[in-house]
């Protein structure tokens, strides 16, 4: 099954470079991201990956290269900005409260209201409703709206975070190693959720230095190196044994070259 | 809005959570427990008088002065931050109060928004401290718990030449029209007729022995009912409950985390404020040693009342019970042969067990084992 999509890319990175003082984390990295695909982005620790996803976001800005989002030059001054245009990131940590609802989790921040002036009020009925219906889409049955998101293995709390983006008009969805903490199962759910997602029209970026992973659920496949791309691959086009040498230090490079399309 | 989508068996889910259950998750069900307990307890030992309306109001009225204070805190708790300064600023909010009404000649329309706005500013300055440091609003408040109290002290023997009391607020007030909602009892009327109609205990002469409601059991009740409609009913709720949970996650999920603490600093004070105008009022004189120690006694009440003291859960109707107990036991020992001191080991008593409790309610609210 060949799922490589002809859509544009929605978001272009060109030749990203990012320095912080001496340190080059990134050295000029192209990129690009689909709707409905998901792409992933493979490297070793300290590779670059979470430091370009960032420029992906708004949390940094790059020192050179350009980003075109939805066809135009894009700079994001911070995280809400990208977020409003619709790039959204589920960071390692989540972003949520164990000690509250997964319903108020869910709509922390963007609360539905109904009524007027002082009787506006937070419009329960409606968040509890939406977030039943959102986990159920991707496969949770929550005990109901008001369980506390802290009794929630860590792969439905990944569920949550995703769900939300989505729900809240992600067109893009960053996710920083969303199964590196977890264990087969929950890794198997969370990887569920990003393929219902992916096929909703949303564009995936899956970072993650596991090879196993990546293959599961990724059309296309981008290997960092100290900053540097080390070529990107489809599906179908790269076994997992190469993108695990690819990954290791690319020792194997030579041997690859063909099989990325000439970019290494 | 009518639910569009068609039932399906994950609905029947939603459910199947037995009440009791969902009653054992609830924060203010320790201080419900504990009302119950403390009302047991003192209908076996205490003179019957206790539990009579004259009684109730006995005790209620104390717990009510509290219980203001205790909501506020409950608030600023359950949104991550401490004031320990709630009791001095009840003095020094009572200080400016005193000068307004007495020095100054004001009319309370005027004197009581100024007390009012007085100590929100200080409530603001005292959070603007908090977040712009980063240090613990504990130290932060502790500290303004000296300055206040010292700063009454040192402003009423200035406003009053030497004196650390300041008398004079009822001739001030008399005959003010808003008078009547701060101070006195409410609803004279009705109890006049209830006690014609027989239904309430009376005097020799028929007059009723309780003349009506001390407001500040009114004020208290309003006070919970605002708290509480706040918390679980508006997205200010939410974002304080999310501001207190976990600031950083808050923020990045787009919660006012900062005008959020900010505003539970200056709500806090004012409820100081609301306790001094109706102490002031209900003395006739303000006192630099008025509210001394209530921090504590408010805190005390949060806890009972559910509130953890990390932050983001806890109830206002919790600590609405939280000082109701606080008044039973303290007025309650009145009714016993119980030695009054007891008072004392029985609030460590009641902090120690409330928090052992909160910390299983939370590991039973969280799954956490
Ligand atoms: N804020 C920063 N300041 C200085 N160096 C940084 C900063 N963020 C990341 N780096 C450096 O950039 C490199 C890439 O880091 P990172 O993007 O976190 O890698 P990865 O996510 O692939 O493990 C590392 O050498 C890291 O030390
Ligand atoms: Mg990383």
């Amino acid at each position: 099954m060949n799922t490589r999509t002809t859509h544009e890319p929605i978001l272009h990175m060109e030749n990203i470079e990012k320095h912080f003082g001496n340190v080059i984390a990134l050295a000029g990295v192209s990129f690009d991201v689909a709707p409905g695909e998901c792409h992933c982005l493979l490297g070793d620790n300290g590779a670059g990956k979470s430091t370009f996803i960032k420029t992906m976001s708004g949390v940094h800005k790059p020192t050179a290269g350009s980003i075109h989002f939805q066809g135009r030059p894009m700079s994001f001054d911070s995280p809400r900005d990208a977020m409003e245009a619709g790039i959204a990131t589920v960071y390692q940590d989540l972003a949520m409260i164990p000690l509250m609802s997964v319903a108020r989790n869910f709509f922390m921040g963007r609360e539905p209201t109904v009524g007027w002036g002082p009787l506006k009020r937070f419009d329960t009925e409606t968040a509890n409703r939406v977030t039943m219906e959102e986990m159920r889409r991707l496969g949770i049955n929550l005990r109901g709206p008001d369980q506390a998101v802290g009794t929630l293995s860590g792969g439905e709390r990944q569920t949550v975070a995703i769900a939300r983006a989505v729900y809240f008009g992600a067109k893009v969805l960053i996710l920083d190693e969303p199964t590196s903490a977890l264990g087969v199962r929950q890794t198997a759910n969370v990887l569920a959720t990003i393929d219902k997602v992916r096929k909703q029209g949303v564009a995936v970026v899956f970072i993650t230095h596991n090879v196993r992973h990546a293959m599961a659920v990724g059309d296309r496949f981008t290997v960092l190196n100290r900053g540097k791309t080390l070529g990107t691959a489809q599906r179908g086009q790269i076994t997992p044994d190469e993108l695990q040498d690819l990954m290791a230090g690319g020792q194997e490079m030579a041997e690859l070259e063909g099989s990325l399309g000439g970019t290494v | 809005m009518p639910a569009d989508s068609a039932p399906t068996g994950a609905d029947e889910r939603l459910k199947t959570e037995p009440f009791l259950a969902r009653l054992m998750k609830r924060p203010e069900l320790g201080a419900i427990a504990g009302v119950v307990l403390v009302t047991v307890f003192f209908l076996i030992v205490a003179d019957p008088a206790m539990f009579t309306l004259a009684g109730v109001l006995n005790f209620l009225s104390p717990a009510a002065q509290l219980g203001i204070l205790a909501i506020g805190a409950a608030m600023l708790m359950v949104g991550g931050e401490f004031d320990l300064s709630v009791g001095s600023m009840v003095a020094f909010a009572g200080l400016v109060f005193g000068a307004c009404v007495v020095t100054f000649g004001m009319p309370l329309i005027l004197a009581i928004p100024l007390t009012l706005a007085f100590a929100a500013l200080c409530g603001a300055f005292n959070g603007q401290i908090v977040l712009k440091t980063g240090l613990p609003s504990f130290i932060v408040t502790l500290a303004f718990l000296f300055i206040y109290r010292g700063l009454s002290l040192v402003g009423l023997k200035w406003a009053t030449d030497g004196s650390t009391q300041l008398r004079g607020v009822r001739d001030a007030v008399e005959g003010d029209v808003l008078a009547p909602l701060f101070s006195g009892d409410a609803f004279p009327g009705l109890f006049v007729m209830l006690a014609e109609a027989g239904l309430i205990d009376t005097f020799k002469n028929g007059m009723p022995k309780v003349q009506g409601i001390p407001v500040e059991i009114l004020w208290f009740i309003a006070v919970a009912l605002v708290a509480t409609y706040i918390l679980l009913k508006t997205a200010a709720g939410n974002w304080i409950f999310a501001s207190g949970g976990d600031a950083t996650a808050a923020s990045n999920s787009g919660v006012p985390v900062r005008r959020v603490k900010l505003t539970l600093f200056m709500f806090t004070a004012a409820c100081a404020a609301l306790v001094a105008i109706i102490t002031v009022l209900d003395s006739g004189s303000t006192d630099a040693r008025r509210g001394f120690q209530k921090e504590f006694e408010a805190i005390i009440a949060a806890v009972i009342g559910g509130c953890l003291l990390t932050g983001g859960y806890g109830s206002a109707i919790g600590a609405f019970f939280g000082a109701i107990i606080f008044g039973m036991v303290l007025i309650g020992l009145t009714y016993t042969n119980i030695d009054q001191d007891w008072y004392l080991v029985f609030l460590g008593g009641m902090l120690l067990i409330a928090v052992l409790f909160n910390n299983m309610i939370r590991k039973r609210v969280t799954g956490e084992r």
